[in-house]
This record gives structure tokens, sequence and C-alpha cells, in this order.
């Protein structure tokens, strides 16, 4: 006699591990509502008898958190911005003008990717303080307004674009940045989104960068500040974790609302980088 | 920054005047070439190349970053190999490496196929599994540590509940780094899996169909069809996953500083507490050299045996 399950087996697998990547999060979320009573109570509790706020409460009043929340997003604001501006100008000149040097500074572009940060990050923080940028947001954003990553990201896209379409245009009488503003361009929307996604998420994330050029706690990003806290309230949990929903929160909404171009980036990470 | 006002007209120099008319059109094409291509090269090569030379000089010295650097020659280098603290952050590094790198392609490849099947509930799983993805190394290892605190902790409370002694993990010497590698799954796997869902998806279905007509097993299917079509992202994955692995530091430094007993202090964190904390910026620099020359070569060594076998993927 065969024994057959009401359901695929495959669930089996999937709702554990679908449970152990999500509670944690769940946790982080129920914990920060929790009272420093309730975290402290042995067996411990997962969800708070009620909606306590001390733990936000105390965040806000006693650490710069609206301010590092603000710092972090103009950091990934700018690189965002700027991403898409010197990428995409790059990405188009490597794939489609000709000009000299452009074979040389492609290679030695992909190149840098072997690079470590931990290399890096010695010269560049001795090179920010002989210009008077360290311990200033400008720091935190400069590395970030453009990568190799991103201009190799769009030139593969350019690539794959038609040239038909800009020859009319040149025909027509456009110059080239005309031609790359006005036609080129809005065909790139779904590449464009995806460096925009990519960026958002490796510079809100950031944590060595920001760790090593900035000291001053008004100048800090949120993951700054989080690993700050943590030294200094160590047992504060519901802080900590008040800390951790307010940094991470926004991207999870924003993941949950763009899944799928969110998994298209990743998978373009992937495949292409 | 000096070095983008020092590039930007040499470039400009060497094309512009040139008088005859063909010239003229050449160098207007290498003008407007450089005018759309400058500013980013030179963001990315003026904060990687750059840096990376003058690295090299540093590493040569001894330097506290203040008072005048003394010339040693390679003796930092020699000194790296002699430095217990190096080997033990090295035998640390390679741990970890081990334990992530295939772990997270094994699980990545059963998510994926697990993803892959028509089953309901899938886009429950799917957004579950990836959005640890999103959030931050520093918070995952704050909520991480949390979660494993051995008093009041998730982790020992499950341990309880069935009966099985608790543990330390953070706090304990021997499980630290595991632990740690597990969080570093956590956070993770979510990449391999998309990708080697996009893979299977990308596999032709007619591939699989005939081989089931002729009478294969799935798993025979499986092993013979669908593990090789996936060879060229293991290649990218071991590459990413590797340099991932190797340079793991904002985790670490949310849960355990280095700690207990060092027991959790890797290559990269050394060179971080070398440069920022105790101020050796000479000996540091010499270690992230190392560091660089041994990722270059693992990188090279998996694209050379994937070129040798077939799977290329660059």
């Amino acid at each position: 006699m065969k024994w057959r399950l009401p359901f695929s087996p495959w669930h089996l697998l999937l709702m554990p591990l679908a449970l152990i990547f999500v509670l944690p999060l769940v946790q982080m979320v129920l914990t920060s509502f929790m009272s420093a009573q309730e975290i402290n109570q042995f067996p411990p509790k997962f969800i708070p008898t009620s909606l306590h706020l001390e733990g936000y409460r105390a965040l806000l009043s006693e650490s710069h958190i609206v301010r590092w929340f603000a710092n972090t997003v103009l950091v990934s604001a700018v690189a965002v911005v700027s991403h898409l501006i010197l990428c995409s100008l790059a990405g188009y000149a490597f794939a489609r003008l000709k000009f000299a040097g452009r074979g040389l500074a492609f290679v030695v572009i992909v190149a840098t990717v072997m690079v470590p940060m931990q290399l890096l990050m010695i010269p560049t923080y001795l090179m920010f303080a002989r210009i008077g940028i360290v311990d200033t947001l400008a720091a935190a954003f400069v590395p970030w307004l453009a990568s190799a990553f991103g201009i190799f990201l769009m030139r593969q896209f350019f690539l794959g674009l038609p040239v038909e379409l800009e020859e009319a245009a040149r025909l027509d009488g456009a110059g080239t940045l005309r031609t790359f503003v006005s036609v080129v361009l809005p065909l790139a929307r779904p590449a464009l989104a995806t460096l925009a996604i990519f960026t958002l998420l490796s510079s809100w994330n950031d944590l060595l960068w920001p760790l090593v050029a900035i000291s001053d706690d008004t100048k800090f990003t949120l993951q700054v500040g989080l690993a700050s806290f943590q030294g200094t309230r160590r047992t504060e949990w519901s802080q900590l974790m008040a800390g951790n929903v307010i940094a991470t929160l926004p991207l999870i909404v924003a993941f949950l609302v763009a899944q799928r171009r969110f998994i298209a980036t990743m998978t373009f990470t992937g495949l292409k980088g | 920054m000096a070095v983008t006002f020092a590039a930007t007209p040499r470039t400009q120099q060497e094309s512009a005047p040139r008088p005859p008319r063909r010239r003229g059109r050449a160098a207007r094409r290498t003008l407007i070439g450089w005018g759309f291509a400058a500013p980013a090269t030179l963001v990315v090569v003026g904060l990687s190349i750059f840096p990376a030379v003058w690295a090299f000089f540093i590493s040569r010295t001894k330097w506290n970053g203040i008072a005048p650097a003394t010339a040693l020659g390679w003796r930092n280098y020699e000194r790296i190999v002699q430095d217990p603290d190096a080997a033990a952050a090295a035998k640390h590094t390679l741990v970890l490496t081990l334990l992530f790198v295939p772990g997270s392609i094994l699980l990545g490849i059963l998510i994926a196929v697990a993803l892959n099947q028509k089953i309901r509930l899938l886009g429950f799983y799917r957004t579950c599994i990836f959005v640890p993805y999103v959030a931050s190394a520093a918070a995952t290892g704050i909520l991480a540590s949390f979660v494993f605190n051995p008093q009041f902790g998730a982790a020992n409370e499950v341990l309880r509940r069935i009966g099985l002694p608790t543990q330390g993990f953070l706090e304990n010497p021997n499980q630290a780094l595991v632990v740690i590698c597990l969080i570093a799954l956590w956070g993770e796997v979510g990449f391999c899996a998309v990708i080697y869902l996009a893979a299977l998806q990308d596999i032709p279905a007619e591939l699989v169909e005939a081989a089931t007509v002729d009478g294969a097993s799935r798993w025979r299917v499986f092993l013979h069809i669908t593990l090789p079509e996936l060879r060229p992202v293991t290649v990218f994955t071991t590459i990413w996953q590797t340099i991932t692995a190797m340079q793991l530091f904002d985790l670490i430094y949310t849960t355990t500083r280095g700690g207990p007993m060092n027991s959790t202090q890797t290559v990269v964190y050394y060179i971080y507490e070398l440069a920022f904390q105790t101020q050796r910026l000479g000996y540091g620099a010499a270690l992230a050299y190392l560091l660089f020359a041994v990722t270059l070569l693992l990188t090279l060594i998996v694209m050379w045996y994937s070129r040798r076998n077939g799977s290329e993927s660059f």
C-alpha cells in the first residue's frame, strides 16, 4: 500500500526554512515593542503583552537616530543619483563611442573589482584626511559616486540595445548628448532600476567604510550608529531592536513593494557581474 | 579632489590641438568620449588604483600615521610569516570560507530547486527566504546576538523545549566561528538561491522532457542534466561567495568583535585592528596586500579550473 502526503513533500523542506529565515525578523519587530522587564523574563517570551514604546522613546530622546536616518538617506540618495548619471554616461561611452584609450580604461576599471576594500581603506582614509573631508558626510558618499560594477552593468545593457534608433537620431541631426538623453536613456529604464536598487542596498547597508571615516556621532550613518549603540547599550535590547527596525524597515518595505525588481537585480548581479 | 583636477585637463590636452580636418574629427570624438567616460572613470580609478599603489609603499614602512615613516623594505612581509596572530587569523578565515562557500552553494541549489516546483505558497516562501538579504550585516549581527544570547535568546529556548543541553554560542570560543558562519548563511543564502533559480529556469524544458521520456528518474535527471547545466553559475557563485567569506567584517564587528579569546578574529578583522585600533599602518597594509594576493590567486585558480573543464562563465 502506498501512503501519500496530502501535500507536496517540498513543503516539509520549505516551510521550516521559510520560518527560520523570517522568524528572527519578526522577533526583532516584536522585541522592539517590549519593555525591559518582559525581555528579561524567564522563560523568554515571544509576543509582547502590550505595545511598549519605551525602546523607541529612549532611542529618539537619547541618541541622534533621526540625524543618522537623515544622514543615511542623504548618502544613499547622492550615491544612487550619482551612480545613475555617471555610470550610465560611462557605460554608454564604453559601449558605443569610439575614442582613444577606451579599451585600456575599461580593462583598468574591470580590474579594480579585484582590489579588496581592506587594502584601500588605509590610503583612502589618509587621502580624505589630506583633503579635509574625514569626519564629514562627504567621506561617506564620495566612494559611492560611481562603481566599476555600475559602469560594467550599464555597458552590458547598452551593448544589447539595437543601434538603429541611435543612428536614426544622429541622422536627424541630434548630437551625442541629445541622442543619449532623449533616445537611449528612456530605453534603459530596467537597467537603471537595477542599478538604483543595487546602489541603494550597498550604500544604505555599508558599515566598514563609514566606521573608519567618521567618528563624530552627529555624522554617523544608521549602520555605524547601530554598531555604536551596541557598544554602549549591550543589554538594552528593546532599544537595540528598535534601532534595527528603523534601519532595516525602509529596505524591507521597498523589497516587499518591488520584489520582482529586487530579485531581477540580484540575478543580474549574479549572472552578468 | 586633487586627483580629479590633475587628470582631467591632461586627457584633453593630448587630443585637442590637431589642425587637419580628419584629425580634428577624431580629436572631437575622443573629447566627447572622455567627456562621457571621465567622471566615473576618475572616481573608480582614483579611489582604487591610486590608493592601491600608495598602500604598497605604506606596506614597506613602519608608520603610525603621524610620526615620519621608517622604511623597512620587505620586513613587514617577513614578520607576517612569524606572527602567531596572523596565522590564527588566517586559520579562522580559512575555516569560515570552507564552511560558508560549500554551505551557501548547496543550500542555494536546494532552495532554488524547491522554489522551482509548482506548489502552493510559493510566493510566501520566496518572500520569507529572500527578505534577510536586504537587512544589513550590522542589523543582522545585532539581531543574532539577541537570538543566540545564552540566557534569554530564542536559540537556547528552542534547545530547552526539545530537551537538548543549552549552548554558549557566540560566547563559547569553540562555537563562535561556526555560529557566525550560520548567521552569514542566513543573510546571504537568498542571493545564491536567486541566482540558481534563474539558472534553473533557463534550462531548456526539452532537455528534461527528453530524458524523462527515455525513462530517467527525477533524481537521475537532476544529477545528469540539471547539475551540469548549473556548472557555469557555480563557478561564479564559488568566486563571489569566497570573496564574501574572506572579506566578512560587519557581522563579526557587530557580534563578537573578534572574541571570545580571539576565536573569531579573521584576517580582515585583524587588518582593521592593526590599522585603526593600534595604528600599525605599515604592517596592516602588508597583511592587506597578502590577502589581496591570495584572493586574486584563488579567483584565477577557480577560473582556470573551470575553463579547463569547459564551463566558462566570464
